[in-house]
């Protein structure tokens, strides 16, 4: 539940608009609590509580709400102002990027979420506007339904889809819901980095005279999902020993899915609504993750990985109490999905304990969210915009950060990981591992370069450690939680293969490759 | 049933190494915390045979496992180094007494060569001293500014060629999260450097061998080698940010043990935006320690010592650091404004 106060909304409002109007409006506001209540300043008592939707019995609102008697026109031009607030913002922010050409193709990814429903409310809002105003780019909606991956039911799945087919339709735009069981059977395109093609922009701009099919909203071709399938899926995601690793995998099958039904729909842009607090969760995740070259990607505004398909954060500017109190004066509908993290202990994953970090540390000090925020807007991607695919990582298309130098917190890693397992040679000593506790009792002497935790180095499977090398050094810790790579979709492992591949193929043919000199035509 | 260590498989493991998991015995952890030391030592080029190298000694853990290390790998690798312990005497009553002990001991123990430097000889003024006349609800800001210089004077004084300070890896990746919550990019980018150059005559090379060493780790080489730290945590001025990281980066350390090394990897792999502004490092132009104004925060508060003038190093006042240069007298109104200082 969020406490939301009048002087908070004060500030909030001040930073980029000052309207005469709301402010008289706050004002009156603060002499009508004066008059009902009895705190002494009326400006540190909440002005309203944003309880979420799902919290049966949920109050209605006390003060935004219209029908309450003598204070109808004053909500409403409080609600206008603050409804053209949050709209400046949001525009402000695709605006000033410049980043989304007219007529361009844009999917919004909507998890059903409050971030998320904002954006899509935001974005349904400026394609009613006048022609001056109007927002000119053609949106499409697309929602992940996880059901699988979290164990839900048939019944229990089909009825979210539903409620969210219903918020979707009366949106009128087209909309996807795609089972995250169709990760599977992607093509190896969606782990590879694609140039942007010159030519769709005047596709797009022909859509967008045309005004034709694209604007029809509806659901299109819905992919079924089958219990073999949602199995398979259960067990890749059983096969992460951790739930830190467990989380990271599936933002990562997330984001390829998404990737790919962009791309195979023809959208250039992908928008996603996390909010600043969202993002500095994630940042402070990312940090303790070990993708520190990462975070410009993973938490700036767009994030271009994927060459033909950027990333778009138009949300990041709003933190989530702006979010519930637009959510809440506007009846915007959202939909409760659960998570991996739901009803999980603070202490039950790395982004676990990041998000509960964060929001008490907010509490004593309320600029918290705002600061981390604004270290990751000082912050660039590492290694520049395009290199060679063999460059980047397997899993997340980052570019690696695994080839630092000798004096390196890889290179310590690596160095204490082997100093345990080294054994003088001809000691050989067959010997039950014990159950608890690694175990490197075998007399090869060679020791997996990835073993960490309680997992037993040598017995690590030589498929492992030939994709830890296509790994960042982040994504090699989540695939060292997992016990094996053998539920990996096909489409991870053959392209594993091809890359395997090609490198062997270049270390043989080396002595004829003529340097590359960088800067060099 | 005895679980056998990991890396010989002879003899029984004695305990559960931190950072990996690994059941060793006391020899096999013992040569693997001595050996990753020595690879950081060599990989960083940390050290060039001939210096003298001075270890920043406060008798804590920390700094007792440093000179303990440093001292086992010169003989073993023949590091060709001239060792010896600074320890830094604020002159507090009864402070130091206890931990100087330590040092005093341990200086015996590995045959080091110690010096120790006072605060009445760097500064010409004791800490018990400059409480009597800020009173005690300033000297925080003395004390603060004066430790960070001090080692750097004492070097000097000594003509030694580098420090190296007992910095670990909790230390390390905390100061990452720090300047993450703080949103400090220059401290954040530079944080993670396990050695500075000299910048400026008045600074010695730094360096931390320990910086991929877990705290931990430390203490349990400390505790099977029997070695005799004084353990009462340094006294930090109480900041209650520095406290949230310490405890936030424990709790990372129980769910991934290998958080710890991986937050200083995100650190060391940072790029910031071009064209964020960082500030300019200049030095001092009395002392010629690093300083972004034109005197170091050390010598205008000890010119506000000693003009009795306290209050000119507490709160901003570069404008009078041209004044106080070129040595010209301040205005009366300047003096009574820097004289009154509320005990
Ligand atoms: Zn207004
Ligand atoms: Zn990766
Ligand atoms: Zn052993
Ligand atoms: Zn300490
Ligand atoms: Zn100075």
């Amino acid at each position: 539940m969020f406490l939301f106060f009048i002087s908070e909304l004060k500030d909030a409002v001040r930073v980029r608009h000052s309207c005469p109007l709301f402010v008289k409006c706050l004002q009156k506001m603060c002499q009508m609590q004066r008059g009902a209540g009895s705190s002494s300043d009326p400006c540190r008592r909440p002005l309203l509580q944003v309880r979420p939707t799902w919290e049966v019995g949920a109050p209605p609102c006390s003060f935004f709400n219209e029908s309450r008697t003598g204070s109808g026109s004053c909500c409403l031009s409080v609600r206008s102002c603050f409804r053209e607030y949050f709209t400046h913002k949001f525009r402000a922010m695709l605006g000033k990027t410049r980043l989304i050409f007219p007529g361009e193709k844009v999917l919004l990814a909507v998890s059903g979420g409050p971030s998320s429903s904002a954006m899509l409310s935001q974005v349904q809002q400026g394609l009613g506007q006048s022609a001056q105003k109007k927002l000119r780019f053609l949106p499409g909606l697309v929602h992940i339904d996880e059901g699988g991956a979290l164990g839900l039911s048939l019944g229990e799945r089909q009825r979210l889809v539903s409620e969210l087919k219903a918020i979707f339709q009366t949106s009128g735009f087209p909309f996807h819901v795609i089972p995250l069981e169709q990760v599977l059977d992607l093509p190896t395109s969606a782990v590879n980095t694609t140039p942007p093609s010159s030519d769709r922009a005047p596709d797009c701009y022909k859509a967008a005279g045309d005004g034709g099919e694209l604007q029809q909203g509806g659901a299109l071709a819905e992919p079924s999902v089958h219990e073999a399938q949602t199995r398979s899926l259960q067990q890749l995601l059983g096969s992460a020993t951790t739930l830190t690793a467990k989380e990271e995998l599936l933002r990562t099958l997330r984001q390829h899915l998404l990737v790919h039904e962009a791309r195979t729909r023809g959208y250039s842009k992908l928008l996603l609504g996390e909010s600043c607090t969202r993002l500095a969760v994630r940042l402070l995740t990312c940090v303790s993750l070990g993708r520190g070259a990462h975070l410009a990607q993973d938490t700036g505004f767009s994030d271009c990985r994927f060459g033909d398909v950027t990333f778009v954060r138009p949300m990041r500017e709003f933190s989530a109490k702006e979010i519930a109190v637009y959510n809440h004066m506007f009846r915007v509908p959202t939909v409760v999905i659960p998570s991996l993290e739901t009803k999980t202990l603070e202490k039950a994953s790395i982004q676990r304990l990041s998000e509960s970090f964060v929001s008490r540390l907010q509490q004593d000090f309320p600029s918290t969210v705002s600061t981390i925020y604004r270290t990751s807007e000082k912050l660039q991607t590492a290694g520049g915009g395009c290199c060679e695919e063999d460059g980047r990582c397997l899993l997340c298309l980052c570019s690696l950060d695994t080839a630092a130098g000798k004096a390196s917190a890889l290179q310590a890693r690596l160095i204490s990981e082997q100093l345990c397992c080294q054994k003088p040679a001809g000691t050989v000593k067959v010997e039950p591992s014990p159950p608890a506790g690694p175990c490197c009792s075998s007399a090869d002497g060679e020791c997996g370069s990835a073993a960490g935790g309680a997992v037993c180095c040598s017995s690590e499977a030589p498929e492992k450690k030939d994709l830890q090398k296509l790994l960042c050094y982040s994504c090699q810790l989540t695939l060292r939680d997992m016990s094996s790579v053998a539920h990996l979709p096909q489409y991870i492992l053959t392209e594993a293969q091809r890359r395997k591949r090609r490198s062997l193929m270049k270390d043989e043919i080396s002595e004829f490759l003529l340097e590359e000199e960088e800067g060099s035509s | 049933m005895p679980v056998s260590c990991s890396s010989c498989v002879e003899k029984r493991a004695m305990l559960k190494r931190p950072k990996t998991g690994h059941s060793l015995c006391k020899e096999c952890f013992f040569m693997a915390f001595e050996e990753e030391v020595h690879q950081t030592i060599v990989n960083a080029s940390l050290f060039k045979s001939g210096e003298t190298v001075a270890i920043a000694a406060s008798g804590g853990k920390d700094s007792t496992v440093l000179a303990h290390v440093m001292k086992v790998l010169n003989e073993r690798y023949n590091y060709g180094l001239e060792l010896m312990l600074i320890s830094v005497d604020e002159g507090i009553t009864g402070y130091r007494d206890d931990s100087l002990e330590t040092v005093k001991r341990n200086q015996q123990q590995y045959e080091l060569p110690l010096k120790i430097v006072s605060y009445e000889e760097l500064y010409g003024w004791t800490m018990d001293a400059i409480v009597k006349q800020v009173g005690r609800k300033n000297n925080c800001t003395f004390c603060g500014v004066f430790r960070r210089q001090a080692l750097d004077r004492g070097a000097l004084m000594l003509k030694v060629d580098k420090i190296c300070t007992g910095h670990n890896a909790d230390d390390v990746a905390e100061t990452v999260l720090m300047n993450v919550l703080r949103g400090d990019i220059a401290r954040l980018r530079r944080c993670t450097t396990i050695s500075t150059a000299s910048e400026g005559e008045g600074v010695v090379p730094r360096c931390k061998p320990l910086k991929y060493a877990y705290e931990k780790e430390i203490v349990l080489y400390a505790y099977f080698k029997k070695l005799d730290y004084f353990s009462t945590e340094c006294i930090y001025s109480p900041n209650a940010y520095r406290g949230h990281a310490r405890t936030f980066l424990k709790d990372l350390e129980s769910i991934r043990p290998s958080s710890i090394v991986d937050i200083i990897h995100s650190g060391e792999n940072l790029s910031v935006r071009e064209g964020v502004k960082m500030p300019v490092q200049g030095t001092c132009s009395r002392c010629g320690y690093i300083s972004s104004q034109a005197l170091c925060k050390s010598c205008v508060l000890l010119e506000g010592l000693n003009r009795g003038l306290p209050k000119l190093g507490i709160g901003k006042h570069h404008r009078l650091h041209g004044k106080i240069l070129s040595q010209q007298p301040l205005t009366e109104k300047e003096e009574r404004k820097l004289k009154s200082v509320e005990s």
